[in-house]
């Protein structure tokens, strides 16, 4: 998460933090043009820092998916509907009471039980898209390795049963939505399951391991209404077992799942 | 009293045959009323047929699998099955519905196709909307604010007769907003109906779409619902 800093003006308390400002500048201010004098030899300024989202860059260029996820589908999904939840999300946060939360206290507290607020749509979506282009990687697919492997097998049966589970749950789906391989906090083990619109793992509590944009945006240009190859290709080509091992070594922090064999971090 | 008795179980049992012979009706996929390029240039031939080809026909073909499922599971008795069918059910036959109406609503250009509503229908939105470009608006900002994938319709409240603009979410039809609501126009806003074309720019979309919305098929619809009495006849 990029965070922009941004200092403003603001004197005596009053005045509005320019928003859209990417320049940490100080300015200087000449005593006789201001209304308030003082007698000190330099000017009284207050400063307020403000803090927004920025849309963070995949790791890899627009084009290094291809031919599974073309250049334009990614600088499309990724430079306009990816944007535009983070311009939307720092519209809200201007005046939410929600500023200052991280993105994934934001997710849990505006999902508000079901009764989602007004920034749920717009954070939810701004931090399952980035989970999502972390989940893939070039030369991604194939088989994990080690730890990895070794808990897929242990809660799925066989790898393969995890793929069928995978692709089952992400077709099943009505309407817009994601599919996820979380890690269960109560159960201690890998689960797949569908999510409808902005939902996440994150509002019921659990960590998300892999992510997978089922909206039609996300296919259409490349698939037109072929779901099931676009999940195929991810699964077989795109996602990144490395991305999966780091977060399953973070989430061993939080989850207790028996002898280390992914390792420690 | 036996015989009445026996008479009585026999016709229960018939009833029952009778039950288990009932014949499903299947949906089957309504033809366009134009070619797949009339539409052009607001909504793409390729978009047309993927719509009309593969979107629309993949919901004709599931609705009529899960009410084979649920004509077993009726047939049985299974209770717990009938009701799992519903969320499959209500998406497929919903999404028959609503596009079935969907190509009723559009027209070419050269046989009409954004031709405002004249007369009655015209009369009616000046009343409830204030203008037909208030209409316009008002269907377009809806469409546009719509989360996820839906439609957004105007629809005509038989009780209330009056106009009014809806949205419903995924295929949902229209009359799970409201009993009394009939659709007249629908527009589909799920991102299969303009991405290839407008990407993620859906109000160009909506914008355009008027270009090519059939309000003699709205027209004809509302006048039959309201029910007008041509009042100069009466009073002859």
């Amino acid at each position: 998460m990029v965070l922009q800093l941004v200092m403003a003006p603001n004197w005596c308390g009053c005045g509005v933090a320019s928003a859209n400002s990417t320049k940490i500048s100080t300015n200087a201010f000449k005593m006789s043009s201001n209304r308030f004098s003082f007698s000190k030899p330099y000017p009284r300024r207050a400063y307020r820092v403000t803090a927004y989202y920025g849309l963070t860059t995949p790791p890899y260029e627009l084009d290094a998916l291809e031919p599974y996820m073309s250049k334009r589908t990614v600088e499309i999904h990724w430079g306009k509907h990816h944007n535009e939840h983070v311009e939307k999300l720092n519209k809200h946060l201007k005046t939410s009471a929600f500023y200052g939360h991280t993105l994934e206290e934001m997710v849990k507290a505006t999902y508000n039980n079901g009764s989602p607020l007004v920034e749920f749509n717009d954070a939810s979506l701004v931090w399952s898209h980035d989970f999502f282009w972390e989940s893939m990687q070039p030369n991604g697919g194939s088989l994990p390795r080690g730890g990895v492997l070794d808990q897929i097998e242990k809660d799925f049966g066989t790898f393969t049963n995890f793929k069928d589970e995978f692709t089952f749950a992400a077709l099943s789906l009505f309407g817009p939505g994601w599919v996820w391989l979380y890690l269960k906090k109560n159960g201690r083990k890998l689960a797949v399951a569908p999510t409808q619109n902005a939902i996440s793992p994150l509002v019921w509590g659990d960590i998300p391991i892999i992510g997978l944009d089922m909206w039609e945006h996300a296919y259409y240009l490349d698939y037109k209404d072929d779901r099931s190859a676009y999940v195929n290709n991810f699964l077989d080509h795109l996602v990144s077992w490395h991305s999966v091992m780091v977060r399953m070594m973070r989430a061993e922090a939080f989850v207790n799942l028996g002898e280390p064999k992914i390792p420690v971090a | 009293m036996a015989l009445l008795r026996s008479i009585a179980i026999s016709s229960n049992k018939t009833l029952t045959l009778a039950r288990s012979a009932r014949s499903l009706t299947m949906a089957t996929l309504p033809p366009l009323p134009y070619s797949y390029d009339a539409l052009e240039p607001v909504i793409s031939g390729e978009i047309m047929m993927l719509h009309h080809q593969k979107h629309h026909q993949t919901y004709v073909t599931n609705y009529n699998s899960a009410l084979e499922l649920l004509h077993t599971a009726m047939d049985k008795g299974d209770v717990s099955a009938v009701v799992g069918l519903q969320s499959a059910v209500k998406f497929n036959g919903g999404g028959h519905i609503n596009h079935s109406i969907f190509w009723k609503n559009l027209r070419p250009v050269n046989a009409g196709g954004g031709e405002p509503p004249h007369k009655k229908l015209g009369w009616q939105i000046d009343t409830d909307f204030g203008s037909f470009n208030a209409l316009i608006s008002k269907m377009n900002a809806e469409g546009a604010a719509l989360q996820g994938s839906g439609w957004v319709w105007l629809a005509f409240d038989k009780e209330l007769k009056r106009l009014k603009v809806e949205t419903t979410a995924n295929q949902d039809p229209l009359v799970t907003k409201g009993a009394t609501l009939v659709p007249l126009l629908g527009i589909d806003v799920w991102e299969h109906a303009y991405y290839l074309q407008y990407k993620n720019v859906k109000l160009e979309y909506l914008k355009n779409i008027w270009k090519v919305i059939n309000w003699e098929y709205a027209g004809e619809v509302y006048e039959k619902e309201a029910q007008w009495c041509d009042l100069s006849e009466e009073n002859k």
